[in-house]
């Protein structure tokens, strides 16, 4: 069997974020690590390939220091790792960044493709979905285990109240939550061959089948009008007494706002 | 991308979801934000119904603002699968191209609104909190056509750490997916009825349906947080599953709900419905309790637009304090109780 993740590097939002004395984001100070849902997504190939073998090739797209992302999947236990880095494929929406990994992986062969369900930086969830409608696939979104049986995938997808028990024919595309496994530790000898394999890297001419309109920021139907750092709302009052004093606090609060 | 042909699109759609032939309160939130959206292009409103057996409901569309309900009925349209939801979708935009397509971003819009983008060759904005009419670019720019009568989309990321405002000025419709509890709906006109339009594309099951092996449903006894008014919601601080009994006290004086934060639901306390935050949901209250919570990003991204927000922690420097209106700094076990009794009093002196 042959699997494709797709990852993503971002930085890392989670509980690290770092503010400038101005109250904007400081993307420097900001580490930059595999997106969790990805990472949940290549344990998932891994634990697939470990129970009923499988070579697993992991794909990101990015500046060419997405290089790390590629080096720890190896450290992981994936197989080989193409990095997509073209200057004309930067600013890409989700559109043009569908159409890019969809090019890419038009070059492999694969019987699975999986994907993290979002990325901590975009949140955007949209990715994953348009590739599969560009491949011509099936897709299985926020997926909470995958299963092999024969020439299926088998998948519990959750929705609001429910969840279902879907199957879906091979080749297919399946987008995974981080909370679908605990994702392994890099191994020492994962982490030695890590730097012994060779990253393929690709660029825009080894896109298959894609038109230059859909790729970039040229390509990208969505536009920026404004973006700016969220501006944070100031804190408000806080008191440090014992209990009583504290309510009563409160209490005199919410009768001058006539809540109570 | 096609760019030929823009002003053909017309009308404000959005996407009536139902689930077991109920219509999701995401449905009636965009009628009443798509109303708003088409008074300032002067068009009408038209709800896209799939599903099977569904015609019914229409008239309650009407009820919420629907000049026109489109309905695709058909009997692989029952449970939810993406395929034929999606062929269902990108078809009604094919034959009656809207210019606008809102779609609700639930655990089923977010997955139908990306595969139907990409069919149809358009952009799609996530999760969005904030849609107005108005001009792109922004401010006229020199060389560059200002567009005008344009979808701005608003939506956070980052965490909720930054905002961006996105416009898709080539592309035709302009889809977005809108966060559920965000968007107002208006009080239902009774009586009031919508033009029906039947349309079935016809559904030929190919690769790319899934099959449905099994349906489980949670038995659901827990309170909708998205439907509360009050939210007391707890976290880590809180320290285990019993002691929660003291905010379900605090929450019944008030007439309020119990939810919770993330690590909560990690230890197996509260069930996952009751998380708020990013990857749970969005909560917009008159008041929003957090105690023991110390506010992680994500978990402040699901509160910080309630009107009020009170935090007890015992952590001075904890960061919910930050967005906290009144923020008390002491032992939850002490305060909470004591917060209780004395609204309680304050309830039978009224």
């Amino acid at each position: 069997m042959k699997i494709v993740v797709c990852v993503k590097q971002v930085p890392d939002t989670k509980g690290g974020v770092k503010f400038n004395a101005d109250g904007t984001l400081d993307r420097s100070a900001m580490l930059a690590i595999m997106n969790p849902d990805d990472k949940a997504g290549l344990e998932a190939a891994l634990r697939l390939k470990d129970e009923y073998g499988a070579e697993v090739t992991v794909v990101t797209m990015g500046l060419p220091k997405a290089e790390e992302v590629l080096r720890e999947a190896f450290a992981m236990g994936a197989d080989k790792g193409i990095l997509v880095t073209d200057r004309v494929l930067g600013g890409a929406d989700t559109w043009a960044t569908s159409t890019t990994l969809a090019g890419a992986i038009r070059n492999l062969d694969y019987d699975l493709i999986i994907t993290g369900r979002q990325a901590i930086d975009g949140d955007t969830a949209q990715v994953g979905p348009q590739i599969s409608e560009h491949l011509d696939l099936p897709v299985i979104s926020y997926a909470q285990n995958i299963k092999i049986d024969g020439d299926s995938v088998v998948v519990e997808r959750q929705y609001e109240d429910r969840y279902h028990v879907l199957k879906a024919k091979m080749p297919c595309l399946v987008t995974a939550l981080s909370e679908l496994n605990e994702p392994r530790y890099m191994t020492p000898g994962g982490i030695f061959d890590a730097f012994e394999k060779e990253v393929t890297v690709w660029g825009r001419a080894d896109l298959k089948d894609v038109d230059d309109a859909n790729l970039g920021l040229k390509g990208s139907p969505t536009k920026i009008a404004k973006a700016s750092d969220k501006v944070k709302k100031g804190a408000g009052e806080k008191v440090n007494l014992d209990a009583q004093e504290s309510v009563a606090y409160l209490i005199g609060k919410f009768k001058e706002k006539h809540i109570i | 991308m096609n760019k030929m042909g823009l002003e053909e699109y017309k009308g404000v759609y959005v996407f009536a979801q139902q689930v077991d032939n109920k219509l999701s309160s995401i449905a009636f939130e965009l009628l009443g934000k798509g109303k708003d959206l088409a008074k300032d292009l002067d068009t009408d409103v038209t709800a896209v119904l799939i599903g099977s057996d569904v015609k019914g409901l229409a008239d309650s569309l009407a009820e919420y603002g629907a000049d026109k309900v489109i309905v695709v009925d058909d009997p692989e349209l029952k449970e939810y699968r993406t395929e034929p939801y999606a062929h269902a979708l990108s078809e009604v935009i094919n034959n009656f191209k809207p210019d606008i397509m809102l779609v609700g971003a639930t655990a089923i819009g977010r997955d139908l609104g990306p595969r139907v983008s990409a069919r149809v060759a358009t952009g799609l904005t996530a999760d969005c909190t904030v849609l107005e009419i108005g001009d792109f670019p922004l401010v006229p720019r020199p060389g560059v056509e200002q567009k005008h009568n344009q979808l701005l989309m608003t939506r956070p990321a980052f965490g909720g750490n930054t905002i961006a405002t996105i416009a898709c000025p080539d592309n035709r419709p302009q889809m977005a997916t809108v966060r559920p509890g965000v968007m107002q709906k208006i009080d239902p006109i009774k009586g009031a009825k919508a033009e029906i339009i039947e349309f079935n594309p016809g559904f030929t099951p190919n690769n790319k349906y899934v099959e449905i092996l099994e349906v489980v449903k949670s038995v659901k006894d827990t309170a909708d947080i998205m439907d509360a008014k009050i939210l007391v919601s707890g976290g880590r601080g809180v320290g285990s599953k019993e002691n929660f009994a003291l905010l379900q006290e605090l929450a019944d004086v008030l007439g309020g709900t119990v939810s919770c934060s993330r690590a909560v639901v990690e230890n197996g306390w509260l069930p996952v419905d009751l998380q708020v935050g990013q990857t749970g949901k969005t909560v917009r209250l008159q008041i929003y309790f957090a105690i023991g919570i110390s506010g992680a990003i994500q978990h402040v991204a699901g509160m910080e637009d309630s009107d009020l927000i009170v935090a007890i922690n015992k952590d001075e420097d904890a960061p919910i304090f930050d967005v906290a209106d009144y923020g008390l700094v002491g032992d939850l076990n002490k305060i909470v109780p004591e917060l209780t009794k004395a609204l309680k009093e304050e309830m039978a002196n009224k």
